[in-house]
């Protein structure tokens, strides 16, 4: 089908950043953040129009460095975090900043003396425009030219923590929570006054021997919001956000270093890992002794693997192979047997492969392979809006969407 | 008259042939026209002579219808005078002829005639002579007749007296014989010649049962019942006792059963004694296994068995066959019964002995040992098939089989797991200084050479079973079953398998990270495998084809299913292999990207050392895998690519398809450009499976090792000399990897897209002058 090909955009920057805009449910909306060391960052916001095939673009400036990871609020569209890097010329351009810290005036000082750079990774929140927050606004020319720019709402203040790895939200919250990973602590921030303050409202660090550094984490929807996994070399570890306290540990999930994780949605001790191994594991937490399953398509390391927010059972990865891979792993999925669907009903269906999917619907399997990029791929998600849409975003920039195969949608709603 | 004899030979007249005319060939041809007429006309057509005469023709000399007028008219009608002149000369000489043939007839019958008569006249006096003396003999046999009857009329009165005399005389001896039987029997049973007295009692009794309403007959039979029974009762002492042996033993049954003692009791308690002999020999055989005494040995302790228990058997089998045969199938049954019992002690026996034997090595003493068993069996087998001895014989040689092939599958994995040890053990060897451990080649000869050896001493070990002259390789099983499915796929394939599970076992071990498995034995089984796939497993499986004809109709696994799982795991041991060593590498790669402080770094002096020790590795690994891999294809290099220096490095580029990324252009334009170069270069599959070559292998490691190293730069922000460091390293490493991988083209690209990547992470992109690079990459 026509509508099945891929749609294309390309950023001028290198870009790794990458959601949904995830308050968000009746357009499909992604931010992209780029990274570019010697220009003004930016951050795209991709509108797609899914009956026109088309997508609207508006840019924003993140004049404060370099984007490596971004996330959208789940309650309040127009809000948003990074992780940037502040590096040397960032900070120059900080400088216009109110906002600056003491801290950050003390690094420009070194940095002005000395002729070393450091790169420190801050995190902040913040909001966009209001015209912006609902999107469907084409601005009227060159993105350049009337490029706005965010609003600063507050500072994840890391001085003391070191690098952020990334910032995650609370699904199921009001927005006022937030987990920011920096280096080898784990922070719990609450925003207050309108996510102008964040207060750091507990904390906890992983200690041991050599310099441990959390990866990658995410919050889990489930259990009233108040689990945690962390991913730092090759282990995964689950806290308890009331606590702080660890509440599993996986040793050596991975052969080597883990990429990312996330949450099964629907199934709530299941998580899916992927690493520089090239594997993607799914793991039972209650038995951290072994992966329920193991999948092993990627010819590089996996950067990332999302579950499809309805429909578990769809997987999705990216990896520096530069290729985006969309599994269907129906047998540890929520509908392991799926919907009971009648032959008949698909038989008329023009598609063959709906009708070999009715017949074996417990095998696991790849559902394809999109090769539409040529660089190694470091983001992908689902959209929030339509599941069966999603998003892949490669080093160089190029940002393809992609839908799931119409047969297997079929087979999966029918 | 002439023409009547020339027409003369008419039916009836034979004679007329027999004359020989004076011309041989006019009668010759005369008999033929008679028998002509005989057998009628069509004969003489059918004899094809198609110039014969017709006979009904009137003009024919010989025919029966000649008619003179006619004749004579055709001729004087037909012929000149010359030749009714020849005709009439010819015509008179056939008729002279024949009247001299005439006369000379007469003359001869007429002699003939004459002499007859005189013997019929003489024959007539002769018989006269004859008649009377034939008379006299008849008076005289008359006479003789009547002397005769007188005779015997006289003599019939003595005759039947003596035929009376003589039968008094018999019955008058059996009568002494009957009164002399009691103390005959006495001294019989003192002598101790019980089967005399036997004898004697057979013979007595009918006719003492018959008179025994007289008195007298009535004592002795008394007598003689109160002396058979203390024979009887001697005979069971003797029986009892037991003391002297199957034979005695035998013949005392004998004895009572003639005495007509009760069969079935006899019956029994044969069996009984039997039972405690048997029993006997099955204790000592039982004593020899016990745990204490030193057990003899398997052949020893079977042949005791075969000649102690089975021999007994038969004999006992072969007696009670003899005495009670009369017992009919329930006196079978009960022996069959019998057999089977003790025979299952004595399997029971046999098979803890074999047990034993189990662990213990040699296997022609078991198969002799088993073949004497097998052998002594088949004897009872033949004489009580019902007890199916034969056939349990057969099932635990079958057993015992069995556990042998099990036990050398054992013998064979546990050998594979010990070769791998002294791999290991020799691979961990520290290094003597200036001394090289033993290859990596010869260590895999040394392997595969002792792996075949210890097949080939299996395959030995177990062709014993079916030996030509064992008794039981003919048995269907070993025939059959235990060629195919015991031998080639329980022995042969099962190793074969186990050796691949074993071998694939080490891709999967959990400890990726570390080296659980010596990189170098992933490689050497790899090797082996491969090996396996394209030479021994064919050779070994045909050996075994050859040695064990296997011939039936099992389906066993083909050699290509075989060799491709071989391969498989060829294959994935040496990908694994390319993993493992990839990984370490990048480890290194990757540390010293992620610890170095880029953004302060100093301006590049140097080479740095972890380069070196990368380009050391790799040539490490490549003398390694080249130790067990064949070379394989590079793709075509252009002539200089030998000693490719930076320059060309750097300036072909530049007038190539794009300008190196990290000269100083507007970013944008890098952007562009370096898509474009995508555009052109394929896909790089950095995990991809390798070929079995020592490029390909090298190839995966160096491809995974810049691929890490690429990402890890990207993670990075570089200052000015940070990029120039880079520069400087990767300068370095394209001097010195394009040796090793199948197509240079793919260092270049990975190391100018690390570069390229460098520069993009670099706020300040001042690249440092080529020849600088070159200067510092040649000291370093």
């Amino acid at each position: 089908m026509e509508d099945d090909a891929p749609v294309i955009y390309g950023l001028e920057f290198q870009a790794r950043a990458l959601t949904p805009q995830t308050a968000e449910t009746d357009a499909i909306r992604f931010l992209v953040g780029t990274q570019s060391l010697k220009y003004d960052n930016q951050i795209h916001i991709i509108d797609f129009d899914d009956e026109n095939n088309i997508i609207n673009k508006n840019v924003l400036l993140h004049q404060v460095g370099e984007i490596w990871h971004i996330s959208a609020s789940p309650a309040d569209r127009g809000v948003l975090a990074t992780c940037y890097n502040r590096t040397f010329c960032c900070v120059l351009s900080l400088d216009s900043f109110g906002a600056l810290g003491k801290s950050s005036a003390q690094l420009f000082i070194a940095l002005a003396t000395s002729s070393d750079s450091k790169v420190l990774t801050c995190a902040a929140v913040w909001r966009m425009p209001k015209e912006l927050e609902s999107g469907s606004h084409e601005s009227p020319d060159d993105s350049s030219s009337t490029a706005q720019t965010l609003e600063l709402l507050c500072h994840l203040d890391n001085t003391a923590h070191g690098n952020m790895a990334c910032v995650v939200w609370e699904p199921m919250g009001d927005g006022k929570k937030i987990i920011s990973l920096a280096d080898n602590h784990i922070l719990l921030w609450d925003l207050q006054e309108s996510s102008s303050q964040a207060v750091l409202a507990s904390s906890a660090s992983l200690e041991g021997k050599g310099q441990l550094k959390f990866t990658s984490g995410r919050w889990s929807p489930h259990h009233n919001c108040t689990q945690v996994a962390t991913a730092n070399d090759t282990t995964l570890r689950g806290w308890d956000t009331r606590s702080m306290s660890q509440i599993y540990c996986i040793e050596n999930a991975h052969g080597q270093l883990v990429r990312d994780l996330d949450f099964n949605p629907n199934k709530q001790y299941y998580l899916a890992s992927c690493g520089d191994d090239c594997k993607v594991k799914f793991w039972d937490t209650r038995n951290v002794t072994e992966p329920v399953k193991t999948l092993e398509e990627h010819s590089h390391w996996v950067w990332n693997v999302r579950y499809n927010h309805s429909h578990d059972q769809l997987v999705l990865t990216g990896s520096s192979d530069s290729r985006v891979i969309l599994s269907n792993m129906v047998s540890i999925s929520s509908e392991p047997f799926g919907h009971l669907v009648d032959d008949d009903d698909i038989s008329d269906q023009e598609d063959h492969r709906s009708e070999e999917k009715s017949k074996e619907p417990l095998q696991d399997n790849v559902i394809a392979t999109y090769e539409e990029h040529e660089d190694s791929v470091y983001a992908v998600d689902w959209s929030s809006a339509d599941p069966w849409l999603f998003a892949s975003l490669s080093y160089d920039g190029r940002l393809v969407i992609n839908r799931v195969p119409r047969a297997l949608k079929y087979h999966i709603l029918l | 008259m002439a023409a009547a004899a020339a027409a003369g030979p008419s039916p009836g007249s034979g004679p007329g042939d027999s004359p020989e005319g004076p011309e041989g060939e006019a009668p010759e041809r005369r008999r033929k026209a008679h028998g002509m007429l005989y057998y009628g006309l069509s004969e003489g057509e059918a004899a094809g002579r198609p110039a014969g005469p017709d006979p009904l023709d009137p003009t024919d000399l010989n025919g029966a219808h000649f008619d003179p007028e006619v004749y004579l008219d055709k001729l004087r009608r037909e012929c000149p005078l010359a030749q009714l002149m020849d005709s009439e000369t010819d015509m008179v000489r056939q008729i002279r002829a024949l009247d001299s043939d005439m006369q000379t007839l007469v003359y001869e019958n007429y002699n003939k005639f004459i002499s007859a008569t005189d013997t019929i006249r003489k024959m007539k006096n002769d018989f006269r002579k004859m008649e009377d003396e034939m008379d006299r003999l008849a008076t005289n046999m008359a006479v003789i007749t009547d002397f005769s009857a007188r005779i015997s009329a006289t003599l019939q009165d003595r005759h039947e007296r003596i035929t009376k005399l003589a039968g008094v005389h018999a019955l008058l001896r059996k009568l002494q014989f009957l009164f002399e039987l009691p103390s005959r029997l006495t001294k019989c049973v003192e002598l101790g010649a019980y089967g005399q007295a036997v004898r004697y009692q057979g013979r007595a009794q009918a006719v003492l049962q018959q008179y025994q309403h007289l008195p007298s007959f009535r004592a002795i039979q008394d007598d003689c019942q109160v002396i058979t029974a203390r024979l009887a009762q001697q005979l069971r002492q003797r029986f009892r006792e037991g003391g002297s042996g199957a034979p005695e033993q035998a013949e005392c049954v004998e004895l009572l059963l003639a005495l007509g003692e009760p069969a079935e009791e006899l019956c029994e308690e044969f069996l009984a004694h039997a039972r405690g002999r048997l029993e006997k020999e099955l204790r000592s055989l039982e004593a020899e296994l016990g745990p204490s005494p030193p057990a003899p040995d398997v052949l020893e302790f079977t042949d005791r068995g075969g000649s102690g228990f089975v021999g007994g058997l038969c004999q006992v089998a072969a007696a009670y066959q003899e005495l009670f045969a009369a017992q009919g199938p329930a006196g079978a049954e009960k022996l069959a019964a019998f057999a089977r019992e003790l025979g299952s002690r004595y399997f029971a026996l046999v098979e803890r002995r074999l047990a034993q034997e189990q662990g213990g090595g040699d296997n022609s003493l078991l198969v002799r040992a088993l073949d004497r068993f097998h052998r002594r069996l088949r004897a009872p087998g033949a004489l009580l098939a019902a007890a199916g001895l034969a056939d349990a014989a057969t099932e635990i040689v079958e057993r015992v089989a069995r556990e042998r092939l099990g036990h050398h599958l054992q013998g064979l994995r546990a050998a594979f797991l010990g070769c791998l040890t002294d791999v290991r053990q020799a691979l961990a060897a520290p290094r003597v200084a200036g001394k090289e451990g033993p290859g990596l080649a010869e260590l895999l000869a040394n392997v595969a050479s002792s792996i075949l050896s210890h097949i080939k001493a299996s395959l030995a070990a177990v062709h014993l079973f079916t030996a030509k002259e064992v008794s039981f390789s003919n048995k269907p099983y070993f025939r059959g079953e235990f060629c195919s499915q015991g031998v080639r796929e329980g022995l042969i394939v099962g190793f074969i398998r186990s050796m691949c599970q074993t071998a694939q076992s080490f891709c999967d071990s959990p400890g990726e990270k570390g080296g659980a498995t010596p990189p170098a034995l992933l490689l050497l089984l790899s090797r082996l495998c491969l090996d396996y796939e394209t030479a021994t497993i064919s050779y070994i499986l045909t050996l075994t084809d050859e040695q064990f004809l296997v011939q039936d109709q099992f389906p066993v696994t083909p050699v290509s299913t075989l060799c491709a799982e071989a391969r498989e795991t060829a294959r994935r041991l040496l990908t694994h292999y390319v993993k493992v060593q990839g990984l370490v590498i990048s480890q290194m790669l990757r540390k010293s990207v992620e610890t170095r402080d880029w953004l302060s770094t100093l301006e590049p002096r140097n080479v740095r050392a972890v380069m070196k020790r990368v380009v050391e590795d790799t040539t490490a690994i490549d003398v390694q895998v080249g130790l067990l891999y064949e070379e394989g294809v590079r793709k075509a290099q252009s002539s200089d690519s030998s000693k490719r220096t930076f320059s060309v490095y750097s300036s072909s580029r530049q007038q190539g398809r794009y300008a190196p990324s990290y000269t100083p252009s507007a970013p944008m334009d890098t952007n562009l450009l370096s898509n474009i170069q995508k555009l052109f270069s394929e896909r790089i599959d950095v995990f991809s499976p390798v070929e079995f070559n020592k490029v390909s292998v090298l190839t995966g490691i160096i491809k995974i090792s810049l691929k890490t190293l690429l990402e890890c730069v990207r993670l990075r922000t570089f200052g000015r000399f940070g990029l120039q460091q880079v520069q400087v390293d990767c300068h370095f490493l394209q001097l010195y990897l394009w040796r090793f991988v199948a197509d240079e083209e793919l260092v270049h690209l990975l190391l100018d897209e690390v570069v390229a990547s460098a520069a993009l992470r670099c706020p300040d992109p001042v690249p440092m002058e080529p020849s600088v690079v070159e200067v510092i990459c040649e000291r370093g």
